[in-house]
């Protein structure tokens, strides 16, 4: 699949290896490439997975491979969790 | 072109911090364990006049104080007789970006504006970063916000994804980092290759861009009851907030106000854990800030911290997450203001204040954070139970941070935990002698370390004599 230059996309890449990471910290995130993402519209024509220049909303150009086309914020308030509703209900009141 | 390992950048920090701040931290210094606090944080320039000014230029400050009748009287309800102070808020979530860190972000940014910067960079998970973002916004800056945001499979602390879209949302370049502690050398990083302003959280700009919320809670609470708080309480975790609203209330001639921190309980899960990470529930205000930062204020992103809590707390409690949720709901509930669980870390603590003191007394919780998708206490919890944590009703006390958040089942299950002062005290203490050892130290350092824990001279040495003996 091409994606037009010009596109909104999330890039992906790894900042530092494992073998560059800081000294000290945890085995669980010591073995881990410490990664970078972030978002800003592609440079040129570019495919899923491939890498590729995006300029950000400031301006400044990044590479990265190419992880996500017209990323957008899906997060919300999840589904409801019961035990917090009779909370502050009168019928349920303290003391 | 400059090493850009990991070691060779850090080994750049001091000049790095030097260009991108203008401040000479090492004019201060006197040894290694003490400089001049006082004359670091009166070279900013600003008069609180000032600062009141630049604020009120870029919708900061003059938030509502409004007073919790109802919360009041439930607390009251658990009390003793002739026992329940008064609840007051102070409605930070009024302020541009919505919390009390447009305060700590807009003297950082006019700064970077008027010296001329072309951008300003922070370092950041929390809602300093949305507060940079929109202050920068107001002011014609480039900003570039850094997050540390997924762990290792990739998935994101719905609270710092919420950030990131604020962050986007006032035009800023976001960049978001897994999780580590590297996120400081990406900072270095950004700093170098930018040239931008670093407008840390533990700078002088934005530790005094704090005292004014301090200031107006004085005058707020004087004008309504012709009196001074009894106590203000402050959600606590790299200081600044405790810092900046307590020298805001010195500066106002409250002296005899308590300053009361607050944070919640995170024992034993580690900061830089990729495995934890997604297994706290609070994302700030909680002890795995709170409890390092006081005991040892100078590890931050600047060579000298311009917050040190322990020299303005009169006291620290502790409390649960699920304390915090179940306070959260009720505000809404009973009060109708739905506002984000970090901010209500410092409710959750003042429930407990006010059922110990008289009913004439007042405590003033002094800040609100806005909520929302991702923020929201119940995201929270509904992450916490995706994330195999138990989520019950019954006793706080049951909670065990990563593993079980317990919401009380009714208000007088809220009780927030008193911490031993003079253990956190002689806590930084063994920090200072591992920088330099006590036999090194002389009465300028002694001098400089009792007024970081709030004591005087005599105690601090009485303090290092008998720890020597044990």
């Amino acid at each position: 699949m091409n994606v037009p230059k010009g596109t909104w996309v999330e890039i992906e890449s790894i900042v530092l290896h494992p073998a560059e990471r800081a000294p000290g910290i945890p085995p669980e995130t010591a073995r881990c490439p410490y990664v970078r993402r972030l978002s800003g519209f592609l440079e040129d024509d570019g495919v899923p997975g491939g890498e590729v220049a995006v300029r950000s909303l400031i301006g400044r150009t990044h590479r990265g491979i190419l992880r996500a086309v017209q990323p957008g914020y899906d997060h919300g308030f999840g589904p409801t969790v019961p035990e917090l509703l009779p909370i502050g209900i009168s019928e349920v009141r303290d003391g | 072109m400059a090493d850009t390992s990991y070691a060779a950048v850090l080994g750049r920090r001091n000049g790095i911090m030097k260009a991108s701040l203008g401040i000479d931290f090492d004019s201060y210094v006197t040894s290694p364990i003490a400089f001049d606090y006082e004359r670091m944080m009166a070279d900013t320039g600003y008069s609180l006049e000032d600062i009141v000014r630049i604020q009120s230029q870029t919708k900061v400050g003059g938030t509502p104080l409004h007073e919790l009748t109802r919360l009041t009287e439930w607390v009251r309800r658990t009390a003793e007789p002739g026992k329940g102070a008064r609840i007051l808020v102070k409605d930070e979530a009024a302020n541009a970006s919505g919390s009390f860190k447009a305060r700590r972000a807009s003297i950082s940014v006019f700064e970077a504006q008027r010296r001329g910067f072309e951008g300003v960079v922070a370092a950041t998970s929390g809602n300093y970063g949305a507060a940079v973002a929109s202050q920068a916004a107001m002011r014609g800056l480039k900003c570039i916000i850094l997050q540390e945001v997924f762990d290792s499979r990739g998935v994101c602390q719905p609270e710092i994804i919420e950030k990131s879209r604020a962050c986007e949302a006032y035009g800023a370049e976001v960049q978001r980092l897994s999780v580590g502690p590297e996120l400081f050398y990406v900072l270095l990083r950004t700093l170098e290759e930018t040239g931008f302003f670093n407008a840390s959280l533990y700078t002088p700009f934005g530790i005094r861009g704090v005292e004014t919320l301090g200031h107006e809670v004085a005058t707020q609470v004087r004008e309504r009851f012709g009196r001074d708080p009894d106590a203000v309480v402050v959600t606590h975790a790299g200081g600044g907030n405790v810092t900046g609203t307590a020298r805001g209330l010195r500066a106002a001639g409250c002296l005899d106000t308590r300053v009361v921190a607050c944070s919640v309980d995170l024992e034993g899960l580690h900061m830089a854990s990729d495995v934890d990470f997604n297994r706290k529930s609070f994302t700030t205000g909680h002890t795995g800030f709170g409890v390092p930062f006081a005991t040892w204020p100078d590890r931050v992103d600047v060579p000298r911290n311009a917050a040190r809590s322990l020299r303005y707390m009169d006291e620290y409690q502790l409390v649960s997450q699920g304390e915090v949720f179940f306070v959260t709901e009720l505000l809404a509930k009973i009060e109708g203001l739905e506002r984000g669980p970090a901010g209500n870390t410092s409710l959750t603590a003042a429930v407990t204040l006010a059922r110990q003191m008289d009913r004439e007394g007042i405590v003033v919780v002094q800040e609100t954070e806005y909520t929302g998708a991702g923020k929201h206490h119940n995201r929270q919890l509904s992450f916490a139970r995706e994330n195999g944590i138990e989520v019950r009703v019954g006793d706080p006390a049951q909670n065990v941070p990563g593993t079980a958040i317990v919401l009380p089942r009714t208000l007088d299950q809220v009780r927030g935990r008193v911490q031993d002062m003079d253990r956190l005290r002689l806590s930084y203490l063994k920090n200072a002698a591992r920088h330099h050892p006590v036999g090194a130290w002389t009465d300028a350092d002694v001098a400089f370390l009792a007024a970081d824990i709030k004591q005087d001279a005599a105690w601090v040495r009485r303090a290092v004599a008998e720890d020597s003996h044990e």
